[in-house]
């Protein structure tokens, strides 16, 4: 079946006057595996055609051979930067059609750590973005390093808490799977206080660097009308105007007990994103110190000391669970059958539907603007190709 | 001594010299990064990394030489030779010490602005020679780039040179033993800054490393050099920084004036370069890249018409000053 | 535009389809008013934003294709669903309404095989284009070998 060419870029090395360049999927700054086939003039980019599916794993088909109990852990390998959160869709959903109650503790410390994960996540983006535009081996990959150096204070609090750094399996249908240690809030709380200084420090070198300006500002401007459109959440849709956060909109998980704003910003570009993120630290900041301070005695799950994988059985019925993740909407639409497998699951993945924006916006730009906007657009291409 | 040992043994003492400066440079780099990124940089391999140098350039002898198929193998070959010579050339007509140097030409500083922009050459050879759609795009940069900064960089250069009266380096260098021509009131202060500028534009440093890009680019134009080439090609890039801040300290700082014995001229000179150079190394890794038709944009609207200015201004200083002589 | 309001004006607009509860509202359409019923969500309940577009294997009843669509200034979702005839894999492409249906509707013919009519580009996304079958169908057995692998 032949499909009419229409997104679909014409490779043509006949030596016309448009170049067609492939941007990957071997790049440092490809985010990961992506394939962007781009057709030049000169430094324009006339034509973009994303080429996705490097690492698809098919996690929906497999979600119908795991029981409840066995996929969280293998739902963080979608977006495996911020995985607290995939896993957090799942049992969302899970709970919402089998009316599980989840004890207010494990609420908490669900809310504790996808602040932290989000905390995680955003700093990650901040030194790649960073090192995108400023080289490997140049003034981005100092503060990729200042950055990681962050990330890895909040891992290894993660570490102290369940046992890995970067995919956990934290989350369990009912609460979570562990409580946390003694002396852990404290080293929290050092660690937050800390990053919460260092982010001053990054946005001083950052934005009064007239070059950072330069690169960011007018970049890869997102008008709102296209960004509901096309369906792109988180920092994209509220760096454009749109003051939608599911964190408010549709609170779950005890999320109205904490004060927090949500950032906003109206100029759609690349520095709107930027700043978005930034305030957005110092706000998961502050529910994380919220947390801490309120966390009520209590039970970590509503069905604790799991025996058989096949445990959990949620009855027929069917619910979308969504959470606020760093990059947007992390959707779960699950339909069960009453057994102890679902039987359909669909992830509806955020940065696959921020990737679904490229196309549109990149045409115009120049070629060192396709990187730009990529790393701020933040792509996590597992959850892209899950 | 024969006449003729001398003109032979000097330029051999001296790219001797260089290729160890720059080798040992590249070290300096290492260090000063990493103790910017809060790390420490090689620590291995010999103590606190001094065999480094030594170790990459062992690896890069022993590495396998790849040349594309459908590359164009006369100018593949030749490019890193041709990018190499200019940036070795240059170090003819520096004087290390009053009277100590290979070649103390009487245009002395026209040769080397003229030599150096010759770089350009290899460069655009090892792009078009590569047969690669990323190594061609930035070398069509490389050339953007450089004639557009390179005129800047004559001009600032050409402040000291009229403040000397002399092209000759070693007038210049004399010139400068009463005030180091940096501290000469705001004409000296803004020549130096629109130099520095100049010179990590000319010399594709970060921040205006389009050229290399590592993460557009990919390496750029010497993405498909691999081995003994790519040695080359390194070896001509730090010695050109190496030369610039060989001539930035000899028009601007005062070349081997400094307080000590005679003998410890040539070792001030050497310090002073090393500060240029960590100078440039310090804004590389602080500053993320700007995009090339900002770079661009930058030059031709604001470099070059500032340092014209700069140069009419010079003139009327000295005509006013010396009464039209220097 | 309250939930009340929108309930009544989908039943009247569409009165053979099935709407069920209210956050969000489950609609079930035929098959031939399916990018009429996105064009009136869009358009008359003012619902923007494009969330997520699949597709279900019911096995012997056939496919449904599902698409959630949000109004975010009032917070009115609607879950649009549409079954095929057993066997039958057309369906209409909202993408001449929705930007964000594109990449949607081409991982859902990817996975489930359903041609959709009116899609400017429609070919594999997500695996390679030379990939035989649909995985997510119930049919394609989880270990089907697909060569050169075993």
């Amino acid at each position: 079946m032949a499909p009419p060419p229409l997104a679909r870029v014409e490779l043509d090395y006949s030596g016309g006057e448009r170049l067609t360049m492939n941007m990957g999927p071997q790049h440092p700054s490809a985010h990961g595996v992506f394939r962007a086939i781009l057709t030049l003039e000169g430094e324009t980019v006339v034509g973009v055609d994303a080429v996705i599916g490097y690492l698809h794993r098919c996690h929906e088909k497999l979600a119908e051979t795991l029981t409840y109990a066995q996929y969280p852990s293998i739902a963080s390998k979608t977006d495996y930067v911020a995985a607290m959160t995939s896993e957090f869709a799942y049992v969302l959903a899970a709970e919402e059609i089998g009316k599980i109650e989840v004890p207010r503790r494990a609420q908490y410390l669900r809310v504790l750590t996808a602040e932290l994960q989000r905390v995680a996540s955003h700093l990650l983006w901040l030194g790649t973005w960073c090192m995108d535009m400023g080289g490997a081996l140049g003034g981005g990959a100092t503060i990729f390093l200042y950055c990681i150096r962050e990330r890895e204070l909040i891992l290894d609090l993660f570490e102290s808490l369940v046992g890995a750094r970067l995919l956990y399996g934290f989350y369990q249908v009912g609460g979570v799977r562990y409580d946390i240690p003694s002396g852990w809030a404290d080293s929290c709380r050092t660690t937050i206080d800390l990053i919460d200084q260092r982010i001053g420090e990054y946005e001083g070198l950052l934005e009064q660097n007239p070059f950072f300006l330069a690169r960011a500002q007018g970049v890869g401007v997102i008008s709102r009308a296209l960004a509901e459109d096309v369906g792109i959440a988180g920092p994209l849709l509220r760096g454009s105007g749109v003051n939608f956060d599911l964190r408010r909109a549709a609170a779950y998980s005890s999320y109205q007990d904490f004060q927090f704003t949500v950032p906003t910003e109206i100029a759609g570009d690349c520095f709107a994103r930027y700043r978005v993120r930034m305030a957005e630290f110092r706000e998961s900041i502050r529910i994380v110190r919220q947390v801490l301070d309120g966390l009520p005695e209590g039970p970590i799950s509503s069905r604790p000391g799991l025996k058989s994988v096949a445990q959990i059985r949620i009855p027929k019925g069917e619910a979308y669970a969504r959470v606020e993740g760093p990059r947007g909407e992390v959707g779960c639409y699950l339909i069960a059958d009453g057994s102890a497998k679902p039987y359909r699951m669909k992830w509806r993945g955020a940065s696959f539907s921020n990737l679904a924006v490229l196309p549109h916006i990149i045409p115009g730009h120049k070629v060192a603007d396709v990187v730009a906007i990529m790393g701020s657009v933040d792509p996590v291409f597992g959850e892209v190709d899950r | 001594m024969p006449a003729w040992i001398i003109p032979v043994i000097a330029p051999f003492i001296v790219l001797n010299v260089v290729v160890g400066l720059v080798t040992y440079v590249t070290l300096l780099e290492r260090k000063f990064a990493a103790r910017m990124q809060s790390r420490i940089g090689p620590y291995r391999v010999g103590p606190h990394g001094l065999l480094q140098p030594i170790a990459d350039a062992l690896k890069l002898m022993m590495k396998e030489d790849v040349v594309p198929t459908a590359a164009d193998r006369g100018v593949f070959n030749l490019a890193p030779i041709v990018f190499l010579i200019p940036c070795m050339l240059i170090f003819a007509t520096i004087p290390f010490a009053p009277g100590l140097g290979v070649a103390d030409l009487n245009i002395g500083i026209l040769f080397f602005m003229a030599v150096s922009s010759m770089e350009i050459v290899g460069l655009f050879m090892a792009g078009w020679g590569s047969n690669n759609k990323y190594a061609l795009l930035s070398a069509m940069r490389a050339v953007n780039q450089i004639i557009a900064y390179d005129l800047p960089f004559i001009f600032s250069a050409l402040v000291p040179v009229m403040l000397a009266g002399s092209l000759k380096m070693s007038d210049i260098a004399a010139a400068q033993s009463g005030l180091w021509f940096v501290f000469y009131p705001v004409i000296g202060q803004l020549a130096f800054i629109a130099f520095v500028i100049s010179t990590l534009a000319a010399e594709n440093r970060v921040p205006f490393d389009i050229l290399e890009a590592e993460s557009e680019l990919v390496a750029g134009f010497r993405v498909e050099y691999s081995g003994m080439k790519f040695a080359l090609i390194q070896l001509g890039e730090y010695a050109h920084v190496i030369g610039t801040s060989f001539l930035g300290a000899l028009l601007f700082l005062g070349a081997w004036s400094g307080p000590g014995p005679e003998w410890m001229g040539p070792i001030w000179f050497l310090l002073k370069a090393m500060l240029l150079f960590l100078l440039v190394t310090w804004v590389r890794w602080s500053f993320v890249r700007i995009r090339v038709d900002q770079i661009l944009a930058l030059s031709w609207k604001l470099l070059l018409p500032s340092t014209l200015a700069l140069l009419v201004a010079t003139a009327i200083v000295v005509v006013w000053r010396y009464g039209g002589g220097a | 535009m309250t939930r009340a309001h929108a309930a009544t004006l989908i039943g009247e607009r569409f009165g053979s389809a099935q709407v069920q509860g209210d956050a969000p509202f489950v609609v079930t359409v035929p098959v031939d008013e399916w990018l009429a019923f996105a064009d009136f969500a869009k358009n008359v309940l003012g619902c923007r934003f494009f969330s997520f577009s699949t597709a279900v294997d019911w096995k012997e009843q056939g496919l449904e294709i599902v698409a959630r669509v949000d109004n975010l200034d009032e917070g009115i979702a609607v879950l649009m669903k549409t079954r095929l005839a057993p066997g039958a894999t057309e369906c209409a492409s909202l993408v001449l309404v929705y930007r964000g249906a594109d990449w949607m509707e081409r991982e859902c013919y990817d996975m489930f095989g359903v041609h959709f009519t009116g899609h400017p580009d429609l070919r594999r996304i997500l695996l390679g284009d030379d990939w035989e079958g649909h995985p997510l169908l119930k049919s394609y057995a989880v270990d089907t070998p697909h060569p050169p692998y075993r």
